[in-house]
């Protein structure tokens, strides 16, 4: 199999962030493929490198950041070394992203049209007239009734919801190959984030788009990712095939996502939780499992030095060996 | 036995007027943000109202701790009547009705050190000397699962659940009889959530405390609440026992926001 299938692929990517006078490693030694059509979910906490690793490859990271290591092919083009000038092109035209807050994400002074029209008009060379038409139908698309009123409107007149919908819209109107979406139902209720992954998964079927979904709910890409990474602490402990990790979670840490999600009433005891809080960046353990001090009940030995991705069953990959001695502790024991 | 009645609302009202500007000059329109509401929340238990953005849920949580003057009805607490109380009487209810906010960061002054934040209910309310209410704060900051190193840093210092943490300290040291919890847990991370849900439910064993819990996540509002009142356009279209409407709902609203819930993987367990 050739490489031409992979649309986008991440070798042994690590970012650093420079804070005064050290560097704080954000993303260690992270690599991925994402294919054509397919789509890929990331899963971490706040603090986790999730974000950054993505907001990466658009090159949009702050000042302070610093690719140490790795590579970004873009179809075959290596996006590290690229100028601005040709990345600019890429953005939003190539890869689009959709943020987090629909609230911020639109400018409060201009009308939807206004934004919609500029969005397209940027990356394709339309009339005023044609790049509206363009616009209605783009809002038809993404299940916004009556788009030929709607579109007058200003983003406040709009749910967040429909928001969030203009923000697809804008970010699918150049047909992208790959969508970022960054946390988009995290600020939503379920009933709307239903429909917002039922739209994305309809339009990667449509428009064969690939899109990298950024999430800390494991549920909520259960049924729209075919592959997923578990990162945590900028490392990827964990990544395969949805069903697979779904049906066989391994890595401590992924285990532990599922359970505290709750799926009983209280009578079933109290919710397993992970202990203390995700360390600072400037205090993750180097060299061990990252993991350790979040299950301090399992032994030292259980871990390894210098913990690697391993492949356990194929394309199941599983950082450390501690998977192996993990067990879950009783929910409601109390320290 | 059932125990006694904590809080009762009676055909609860509230409307908003809109000004809507239309051709012809401006035109009076009424939202009825929450519309005849009677519910009633037993001592010691755990209420949810669930319901999406927009359906009055919030608007009902401000009524019942009178921040907002209802359009019509009543609400009781404890057998008084607080829809008729005066300002006063109004300032020594709310030792007994507590709330906690959605957004842990902005609901704790930035300015503040967190002993200068809890201890400020108390001195409002003139409890205790200034020693006594720095003790009942550290106390409660340990009580919440946090140190009493704490009580020195600001707001910023910590993380989203830590903040969590000092916001219900907060509303705790008042030792409240009822408290609201707006979505308290839905801007936090999963693994977080568990551990403010696990504290919450500790706490009301300790305290004898009686939650309203204000969701749209129905899988936390099942783990969490005895019974559950559904809210969908200002009106309670179902409620009853948490597990009964999980498994059977009856109201076509109660359905849908069950099927929004992604349940892979507990298919995926079976």
């Amino acid at each position: 199999m050739s490489d031409d299938s992979n649309l986008l692929s991440v070798k042994d990517l690590s970012i650093d962030f420079l804070q005064e006078k050290t560097a704080v490693r954000a993303v260690d030694q992270v690599s991925f493929d994402v294919k054509k059509g397919e789509v890929l979910g990331i899963v971490g906490e706040s603090g986790s490198g999730k974000s950054v690793t993505v907001t990466s490859i658009l090159k949009l990271l702050p000042e302070n950041a610093r690719y140490t290591e790795g590579s970004i092919s873009f179809k075959s083009e290596e996006l590290l070394s690229m100028k601005e000038k040709q990345l600019r092109k890429l953005r939003g035209n190539e890869i689009s992203m959709i943020f987090q807050d629909p609230m911020t994400s639109l400018n409060p002074v201009f009308t939807v049209e206004n934004q919609l029209v500029e969005a397209i008009r940027l990356h394709a060379k339309l009339s005023r007239k044609k790049a509206r038409q363009e616009a209605i139908r783009l809002l038809q698309i993404v299940g916004i009734q009556e788009p030929e009123k709607r579109i007058k409107l200003y983003p406040h007149e709009f749910s967040g919801g429909m928001r969030q919908r203009v923000m697809i819209a804008m970010a699918i109107s150049s047909s992208p190959s790959l969508l970022i979406a960054d946390e988009p139902t995290t600020a939503l209720d379920v009933t709307v984030q239903k429909q917002i992954i039922d739209l994305l998964k309809e339009l990667q079927q449509k428009i064969n788009t690939s899109i990298i979904f950024i999430t800390h709910d494991l549920e909520v890409v259960a049924d729209l990712a075919d592959r997923l990474l578990i990162m945590y602490g900028g490392q990827i402990v964990e990544s395969g095939p949805a069903k697979t990790i779904f049906a066989n979670p391994l890595h401590p840490y992924t285990r532990l996502l599922i359970e505290a999600i709750p799926h009983g009433n209280k009578k079933s005891g109290r919710l397993p939780t992970i202990e203390g809080n995700v360390p600072s960046l400037s205090e993750i353990p180097q060299d061990v499992c990252r993991f350790k001090e979040r299950i301090p009940w399992i032994p030292d030995q259980a871990h390894e030095i210098n913990p690697k991705l391993r492949e356990v069953e194929p394309e199941h990959f599983v950082r450390c060996t501690c998977y192996k001695h993990f067990w879950m502790k009783e929910a409601h024991e109390k320290k | 036995m059932e125990s006694a009645i904590l809080l009762e609302t009676q055909d609860l009202e509230k409307n908003y007027t809109l000004k809507k500007k239309t051709l012809f000059g401006k035109k009076a329109e009424v939202l009825q943000a929450v519309n005849k509401v009677s519910l009633a929340i037993h001592q010691g238990e755990t209420l949810g109202i669930v319901g999406e953005s927009g359906c009055g849920k919030s608007t009902f949580a401000r009524l019942i701790t009178r921040l907002i003057a209802p359009s019509g009805g009543k609400v009781f607490f404890d057998q008084k009547e607080i829809t008729a109380m005066a300002q006063p009487e109004v300032r020594s209810l709310r030792k007994d009705i507590q709330m906690i906010f959605q957004d842990p960061y902005a609901s704790l002054d930035p300015r503040k050190r967190v002993l200068a934040i809890l201890t400020e209910p108390l001195e409002i309310h003139g409890i205790k000397t200034a020693k006594e209410r720095r003790e009942l704060a550290y106390e409660m900051l340990e009580k919440v699962g946090l140190q009493r190193e704490h009580a020195s840093r600001f707001p910023h210092e910590f993380s989203g659940g830590q903040c969590q943490r000092i916001n219900i300290a907060r509303a705790l040291i008042l030792r409240p009889r009822l408290v609201i919890c707006d979505e308290p847990v839905s801007a936090l991370d999963v693994s977080i959530q568990a551990q403010v849900l696990n504290l919450l439910l500790d706490l009301q064993e300790e305290f004898h405390l009686t939650y309203v819990f204000i969701s749209h996540d129905l899988n936390v509002v099942r783990y969490f609440c005895d019974r559950i009142a559904v809210m969908y356009k200002g009106e309670i279209v179902e409620s009853g026992d948490a597990e009964t409407i999980y498994q059977a709902p009856v109201h076509d609203y109660t359905k849908k926001l069950l099927q929004a819930i992604p349940k892979s993987i507990e298919s995926n367990e079976e």
